[in-house]
């Protein structure tokens, strides 16, 4: 009997057929998931190939051992990526114990298999019709007769062109600064003071804004002077002292 | 064949007895009494003193057709002694070949689900892809719904198909499996012997 070269070990699984070794390589460059191989299948062959030979080669067991261990630790940990850590926080006797509870839910498992399998056999002459119609005869529903002429119509509605979509809503109306120029002169003319607020009051949001970049446009020209005690507090606009001067040589004269 | 078929009277019930006979030979799945009762268009008590009348006429060893509740309605199948002739006309391709692999990954899915390949993978300790894409592929099983949370893994259930081929009237006639409880308690003795003795 030749000896059992580990490496040299023919295969026969469902998800890989060949020597050992290719296996290996395979699962090593990642063209072979680990997941779908059966390891104990893997072990069943070995011990199979070793029995054949009759006595015990201790060498050829120790190299198996190592690389099926091997093997058995990168599938587990390609399986539950997340557990990883989750098991090794266990106790030993936890570690059994969740272990057992595995074993046992697999072996339920298998059970429930081996019924279905005899299930299978045992209704193996019960042969019945397998078509891709639909469930149930559904009561249908009737429509009320119907003109083809509604379908042109519908169709032509179709294959008109579509309204320009308006884009009007999206334009920001802005007001002329100059309006707002105008009018803050002659409350100036007016008075000699006033609160911004109290003259924007009730505008919209861009109105309000335009309103202040006026202000702005006459502070830059030195025709009012601003006034705010705190931030947010009301702006108090004032007549400038040139602006006044001007205005008296423009009465006096 | 104690007694010749009855020829078919004009009696109310008996037509009705005709109808139901007529759906359930152009229905590809079994009907429930409901289903019947809205496409016969009659009320359900009458639907089963019809089909108590179809399952004499269509029994074991009188007809060729026999009337069976399976997953949870009635069908028409053949008797089991034209089983041969049937199989020489066609294979069962819902069944052919489930392997060891396919018969666990059901099982996992007929027991516990719906139930996603995470868990089928964690219970088998054997990647489920592709065992269970062949199973969607037959029928027996299918998608339903997914795992709680963002991303949740599909999960599967066993299909009527599966009731059917299997003759079960649904999946809680699926026996009882042995309380596995003392099972466990081996298994971990076992486990704590093997550790004593790494220990010691």
């Amino acid at each position: 009997m030749p000896r059992v070269v580990v490496r040299e070990l023919e295969l026969d699984l469902d998800a890989f057929e060949g020597p050992f070794d290719l296996l290996l390589t395979l699962v090593l460059k990642e063209e072979l998931d680990l997941a779908e191989i059966d390891v104990a299948g893997i072990v069943l062959t070995f011990v199979e190939r070793l029995a054949e030979r009759g006595e015990l080669d201790l060498e050829a067991c120790g190299e198996f051992l190592v690389l099926v261990a091997a093997l058995l630790e990168l599938k587990a940990r390609g399986l539950f990526p997340d557990e990883e850590t989750e098991l090794s926080e266990l106790e030993p006797e936890e570690a059994a114990e969740e272990l057992a509870r595995r074993l046992a839910e697999y072996r339920r498992a298998k059970e429930a298999a081996a019924w279905l399998a005899e299930r299978l056999e045992a209704e193996s002459d019960r042969f019945f019709r397998l078509g891709p119609a639909p469930l149930a005869p559904r009561v249908e529903r009737r429509l009320a007769p119907q003109e083809p002429e509604t379908l042109v119509v519908a169709l032509r509605a179709l294959a008109e062109e579509p309204p320009e979509v308006s884009l009007a809503h999206l334009e920001l109306r802005f007001p002329p600064v100059a309006q707002f120029l105008e009018r803050f002169r002659s409350v100036l003319r007016r008075r000699r003071v006033f609160d911004l607020d109290a003259e924007v009051e009730g505008m919209s949001r861009i109105e309000q804004a335009v309103a202040f970049l006026a202000l702005l446009e006459l502070r830059r020209g030195g025709e009012v002077a601003l006034e705010q005690a705190a931030p947010f507090a009301p702006i108090r606009v004032r007549r400038s002292a040139e602006e006044r001067r001007e205005e008296w040589t423009a009465r006096s004269a | 064949m104690d007694r010749p078929l009855r020829l078919i009277t004009a009696s109310p019930v008996d037509r009705l007895a005709r109808t139901v006979e007529a759906l359930l030979v152009v229905a590809s799945q079994p009907l429930s009494v409901e289903e019947l009762s809205e496409a016969a268009n009659d009320d359900s008590e009458r639907i089963e003193t019809a089909l108590g009348l179809l399952g004499e006429r269509y029994a074991e060893g009188r007809s060729g057709i026999v009337l069976e509740h399976v997953a949870g309605g009635w069908a028409f199948r053949a008797s089991r002694e034209a089983a041969e002739a049937c199989g020489r006309l066609f294979e069962r391709p819902v069944e052919r070949g489930l392997s060891a692999a396919a018969l666990e990954t059901l099982a996992i899915v007929a027991y516990l689900g719906p139930v996603s390949r995470p868990e089928i993978a964690r219970i088998r300790g054997v990647a489920a892809d592709s065992v269970v894409a062949g199973l969607v592929e037959r029928g027996l099983i299918a998608e339903s719904g997914r795992e709680e949370g963002i991303g949740g893994a599909v999960r599967y259930r066993a299909t009527p198909l599966f009731e059917r081929v299997f003759g079960l009237d649904s999946l809680s006639a699926l026996p009882r499996l042995d309380d596995l409880g003392e099972s466990t308690n081996e298994i971990r003795e076992r486990l704590e012997s093997v550790a004593e003795r790494r220990g010691a």
